[in-house]
């Protein structure tokens, strides 16, 4: 019962862990830049001094720390809003690509592409708003037609919808890609996911939706729990099941719909993440979300770091690399968990 | 007034009528147990009542309507224990007792009240888990795992429980337990317990009134011995359930 929540020093541990990461992403790239000039400009940057020009350091404040940056608010994003989707479902298997949220923000990213579509009013990218409303259109109508066939709202159900409802918008996204051809490039971009064009406008924006709908998750730590107990139990309890449920949902959707509209669709990150941290921490939300949040982050920009050095100068698309080393780490983390039980 | 008074209840799914027209009333210090053949229709009685099914008809919480009670203001008036039970997560067993709590959490992050500790802890231990209060769920056997939601109804502290087969996967020792737990929980005032169990003779002995269902229907409500008649019996199960009963136990003579 004490243990309910993380002391301030995990907090601590967690935010440093965090910068490390970020420093370490920051300084290691396809251009050698030497470590003192790494920090200078890193200094700059947040002191907003003026960065030395002609220099190859300026690649740091201009290139690399948006890209980092933006690579670990989509990390933690994705495992917050795959790890909230768990609970609420109560089913390990559900994340933004298997209930075909993030296939519906491509979708709409694609749209966005394909007609060049553009919203003057707004300070956001076409594909941002395209994305962000087609993750919440999908989402409303995965759950619109579960409640058609099964008004219980049962998890299977909605799990089953969202698989068959991913699958035919990828033919949809397909179809696209037949016929697109000044566009290609940039809708293949969208489905296989990529940091390469991340900038400061991105950061900010997730940064925005992270505090938001990220925020609100992480109040909703008790219900999440009653949820993950089981949705019976949870109304037992007086968790107002419909609504939360609604609320929960949304923030998943606005949390996946505004990473996929910044690098595309990212696979792994938000189904494993909060299984490997979950293995770890243990089931409670109170302790589980903060966990994802800096462990999606981390896992992410570490991700995109090799994405781009391993083979550089040529890069691997993020998916790849999120997969292999998700998958990889999950086999190590869950056979010393079994380990450890017997 | 009557603590609950169900007026015209019925559940209908699809063309089955699953509860038809079902009233009556539990007063304040009540053990009414609810019997009936499997498929009489008692489980969907009881999850209309705490509002877990749709149904049509009323159902009054000391006069006032349950559905315009709030999530949280129903689970302080009533608490309901299911019959099964499934874990997907390896939540501690002090965690799912403490989540029963839910209903008096104010805030976001704020720790638990002296109140709720020490409801808690008399769950845990009225319930004998202390052993394994930091164990996971998932480790449980059917009955340590049918404690622990009990436990869990118990720091939830309603004033009406309702429960579905209590006694189910546990066994004698625990059967023996539970209801002389629920009759001391009864001491309190202004506490109720609404419960449906398969066996006639706990029902016979623990309850003050026993209502018996029969396809989707009420048979009898009355005392035990009134409901329980030979007559009743023979007509909703089809067999001489005394003789049935008198022969097991000649058996341990």
């Amino acid at each position: 019962m004490k243990l309910r929540s993380y002391s301030t020093l995990t907090y601590i541990l967690f935010a440093a862990a965090t910068l490390v990461t970020i420093f370490v992403c920051t300084a290691i790239g396809s251009v050698p830049i030497p470590l003192p000039d790494t920090i200078q400009a890193l200094i700059n940057a947040v002191t907003a001094a003026p960065q030395s020009p002609e220099s190859t350091a300026n690649i740091i404040p201009e290139i690399r720390l948006p890209r980092v940056l933006a690579a670990g608010l989509v990390g933690a994003a994705l495992s917050l809003a795959g790890c909230a989707l768990q609970g609420l479902l109560k089913n390990p298997l559900a994340d933004g690509s298997t209930l075909g949220v993030s296939a519906g923000a491509s979708l709409g990213a694609v749209i966005a592409i394909t007609f060049g579509l553009t919203f003057t009013m707004l300070p956001v990218a076409g594909t941002t708003i395209m994305a962000s409303l087609f993750a919440f259109l999908s989402l409303v109508a995965i759950l619109g037609l579960a409640y058609k066939l099964d008004h219980s709202l049962s998890t299977n159900t909605i799990i089953l919808i969202g698989i068959i409802f991913g699958m035919l918008i990828s033919a949809v996204i397909s179809i696209f890609i037949v016929f697109a051809t000044d566009q290609l490039r940039q809708i293949v971009y969208w489905t296989m996911g990529s940091f390469a064009n991340s900038g400061y406008q991105d950061v900010l924006l997730l940064s925005v939706v992270l505090l938001v709908f990220g925020g609100l998750l992480l109040s909703l730590h008790r219900e999440l729990n009653a949820f993950a107990i089981g949705e019976d139990n949870a109304q037992h309890i007086g968790v107002n099941v419909k609504r939360v449920k609604l609320l929960i949902l949304v923030c998943t959707a606005a949390l996946v719909g505004t990473s996929v509209s910044v690098s595309g669709t990212i696979a792994f990150v938000g189904l494993v993440t909060p299984h490997m941290v979950r293995l770890i921490t243990g089931p409670n939300h109170a302790r589980l979300m903060p966990a994802c949040f800096f462990g999606g982050a981390i896992f992410m920009m570490l991700c995109d770091l090799l994405a781009r050095s391993v083979f550089s100068p040529r890069e691997l698309p993020i998916g790849v690399v999120t997969s292999l080393i998700g998958a990889a780490l999950f086999i190590y983390i869950f056979a010393s968990a079994r380990k450890v039980k017997q | 007034m009557s603590m609950l008074e169900v007026k015209n209840l019925t559940v209908r799914y699809g063309p089955l009528t699953l509860v038809d027209n079902v009233s009556f009333t539990v007063e304040e210090g009540e053990r009414l147990m609810i019997v009936g053949p499997n498929g009489a229709g008692k489980s969907t009685l009881v999850n209309a009542i705490t509002q877990s099914i749709p149904y049509t008809g009323e159902v009054l919480f000391e006069g006032r309507n349950v559905r315009s009670l709030k999530p949280r203001e129903l689970a302080c008036r009533m608490g309901m224990l299911m019959q099964n039970h499934f874990v997907s997560y390896a939540f501690t067993v002090q965690e799912v007792v403490s989540s029963g709590r839910y209903a008096y959490s104010r805030g976001l992050f704020t720790t638990p009240s002296d109140e709720d500790e020490q409801l808690i802890a008399e769950a845990i231990n009225n319930c004998g888990l202390e052993p394994m209060v930091n164990q996971s769920v998932l480790t449980l056997s059917g009955g340590e795992l049918q404690r622990t939601f009990l436990a869990q109804v118990l720091a939830q502290d309603p004033r009406l429980l309702v429960l579905d087969e209590p006694t189910n996967h546990l066994d004698l020792a625990y059967q023996k337990h539970t209801l002389e737990l629920l009759d001391g929980w009864l001491n309190t005032r202004q506490r109720a317990v609404l419960a449906v169990v398969h066996d006639l003779s706990l029902a016979r002995a623990f309850s003050t009134r026993v209502l018996l269902m029969d396809k989707a229907r009420i048979v009898a409500l009355g005392t035990p011995e009134e409901t329980l008649s030979p007559a009743n019996l023979k007509a909703v199960y089809q067999m001489d359930v005394q003789e049935w009963l008198k022969g097991l136990l000649e058996q341990w003579k």
